[in-house]
């Protein structure tokens, strides 16, 4: 230990002190220790995965038998491999969200927001630090999760009307785009964990955003739902990685804009309160 | 060295903090004593800026907190609640804050051999006892070697041994040169400690002293004589130093800076009679209930049930 001099301009020029500093590398660094030292990651990383896959390859066996069976269900009628293989983004999202949730509300629940803070009282590096971390993570386990279960869910549709391969067109596209909306599903949990400072009601509003928002739209006027539908999050979302878009869907380029917009504004809601209130 | 002025803290209506003024300088321990609920605990989330004032300010060594560029490296703070993740090992949570930093492993290793957690060190810190989690929270707090080291009642839940340890190491960090500034209730703990106290009660300062001049300032050395002639014995005993207060027509005098040994032998040496000779010691503790007494959140009643639910 050091012996310090109680000077009030420079402190740091004291001799014989390590030149600590905190820098925006450092925070992501410490970050991503931070997600790795938790079980609760690998678990919920782990059942986004297995959703991903297991619900891909449910749906593309369930094809595959009714059409050998010839009685097919008039939703799968449409299917093809892409949307076989990506049926259960819609179970990722929840796991992945929620664990953004977790990545920054579980902090407040458990008070290590003081510790995080005190170490980074400058406060926005750690918010873009676990967006970013988490985004990446997510986005690179639910990449992986599109491709493998399209390369075992399209072996198993293969030889039906269904069939194709990674090469047809668009099918790359769909796949990476279903990696991305994950990913960026996992900011959005985050930010939202960090605006609302509860792992309970960040949960909520992820869950109503994601899942009970679409299906309350279809009460509004019919001419309503056409306007606005496409734009909500969820919805701009699939448009991302559906195959095929017809007029009330967006573009894929479209789509993904506006879902950026949507965790932009997240985002920016978070950074708001991280910066004004008190923890 | 930490600097605060006119730092007032306000949550609605309640004012928490209410305009205080101190300085902490390096090299000694400083207590900040209060009753509880005098704001002590936000006036320390203030410092390192986890809480914005309402007004006024407070600096670490001449900046903001969060304008240092290693804030652990200024000032390492103990927070009252656990400041940790349950989930995460004692090991896993230092490391997470060292690489904010870039502070080796090394010095990792080294603040929980300090504190005596090596051996639970790779163990989930939500199974820790509350004193293994008070330790923990000063290997946190001392991570950065910082030249400020701020810790809110540091001695809650820890046994015996700890609290001997805690005070070994706060005299031992102040003798380095090093500013300490230790929260606490319980003025018997801060006696053994601090040289230099800082009183709050109800978020207002109410004394900025040394723990010598607040036993003097509250009567501590007061010897109360009673004799016939208090008019002679007053001169026989004035000198330098020497302060005598009585009331007119009353036969007791109250008499600093000489004590019971000494007034009754000049008396005797006089030829004084004396009816009374008694020295009043006032222990720290009741300097600091005198001084608190009106500040004094939450007041614990044995009169009876009619002062119950009554504002205090």
């Amino acid at each position: 230990m050091s012996t310090l001099t109680a000077t009030t301009e420079e402190p740091r020029t004291a001799p014989a002190r390590p030149a600590y500093r905190v820098t925006g590398r450092r925070v992501l660094s410490s970050e991503w220790a931070k997600l790795w030292s938790l079980r609760s990651t690998w678990i919920t990383l782990g059942l986004g995965l297995l959703f991903m896959v297991a619900f891909g390859l449910i749906a593309a066996s369930r094809y595959k038998s009714g059409i050998n069976s010839g009685h097919m269900d008039r939703d799968f009628a449409t299917s093809t491999a892409v949307s076989l293989s990506l049926f259960g983004t819609n179970f990722a999202q929840l796991a992945l969200g929620v664990l953004g949730v977790l990545v920054t509300a579980g902090e407040y629940s458990t008070g290590m927001i003081r510790s995080t803070l005190a170490a980074v009282p400058r406060r926005l590096p750690v918010l873009w630090s676990k967006a970013t971390v988490f985004g990446l993570v997510a986005l690179a386990v639910a990449t992986l999760g599109a491709f493998v279960a399209f390369l075992f869910g399209s072996g198993i549709v293969s030889g039906t009307p269904a069939a194709m391969g990674l090469s047809h067109a668009g099918v790359l596209r769909s796949l990476l785009g279903a990696g991305l909306y994950l990913g960026l599903v996992a900011v959005i949990g985050t930010a939202l964990g960090a605006l609302l400072r509860s792992v309970a009601g960040g949960i909520s509003v992820l869950v109503a955003t994601f899942m009970l928002i679409p299906g309350l739209i279809s009460l509004l006027p019919s001419s309503w739902q056409d306007n606005i539908s496409p734009y909500l999050p969820s919805n701009a979302g699939e448009s991302m990685f559906a195959l095929t878009h017809d007029s009330t869907t967006l573009s894929p380029g479209a789509g993904l804009l506006v879902f950026l917009c949507w965790t932009v504004l997240a985002l920016c809601g978070a950074a708001y309160r991280l910066a004004r209130s008190d923890v | 060295m930490i600097d605060a002025r006119q730092l007032t803290k306000r949550y609605g209506d309640k004012t928490a903090v209410d305009g205080l003024d101190f300085v902490v300088k390096p090299g000694t321990v400083t207590g900040f004593l209060g009753p509880n609920g005098a704001g002590k605990s936000t006036t320390m989330r203030m410092i390192v800026g986890l809480d914005a004032p309402t007004t006024g300010s407070v600096t670490v060594n001449g900046h903001h907190y969060a304008r240092h560029r290693a804030p652990l490296q200024e000032v390492g703070a103990l927070l009252e609640a656990k400041s940790i993740h349950p989930g995460r090992s004692a090991y896993n949570h230092l490391r997470a804050l060292a690489l904010t930093h870039g502070i080796p492993r090394r010095r990792v290793d080294e603040v929980i051999d300090l504190s005596g957690l090596a051996s639970v060190a790779k163990k989930r810190a939500g199974a820790f006892s509350l004193g293994m989690g008070q330790r923990l929270g000063i290997a946190a707090a001392l991570l950065g070697d910082p030249q400020t080291v701020m810790l809110d009642e540091p001695v809650n839940g820890l046994d015996p041994e700890g609290v001997l340890w805690i005070r070994n190491l706060l005299k031992a960090l102040a003798d380095e040169g090093r500013t300490v500034f230790v929260s606490s209730h319980l003025m018997s703990e801060m006696a053994l400690v601090a040289d230099h106290l800082i009183i709050v009660g109800r978020g207002r300062l109410l004394a900025d002293t040394t723990v010598g001049d607040l036993i003097r300032e509250a009567g501590g050395d007061t010897v109360t004589v009673a004799t016939q002639d208090p008019a002679r014995l007053r001169d026989v005993l004035a000198g330098p130093g020497v302060d005598i207060t009585g009331r007119v027509g009353s036969e007791e005098l109250q008499v600093t800076g000489l004590t019971a040994r000494q007034i009754g032998l000049t008396a005797a040496e006089h030829g004084i009679p004396l009816f009374e000779l008694s020295a009043r010691t006032v222990s720290l503790e009741e300097a600091f209930m005198d001084l608190t007494r009106e500040a004094v959140e939450y007041h614990g009643s044995t009169t009876g049930i009619e002062t119950l639910g009554r504002p205090a």
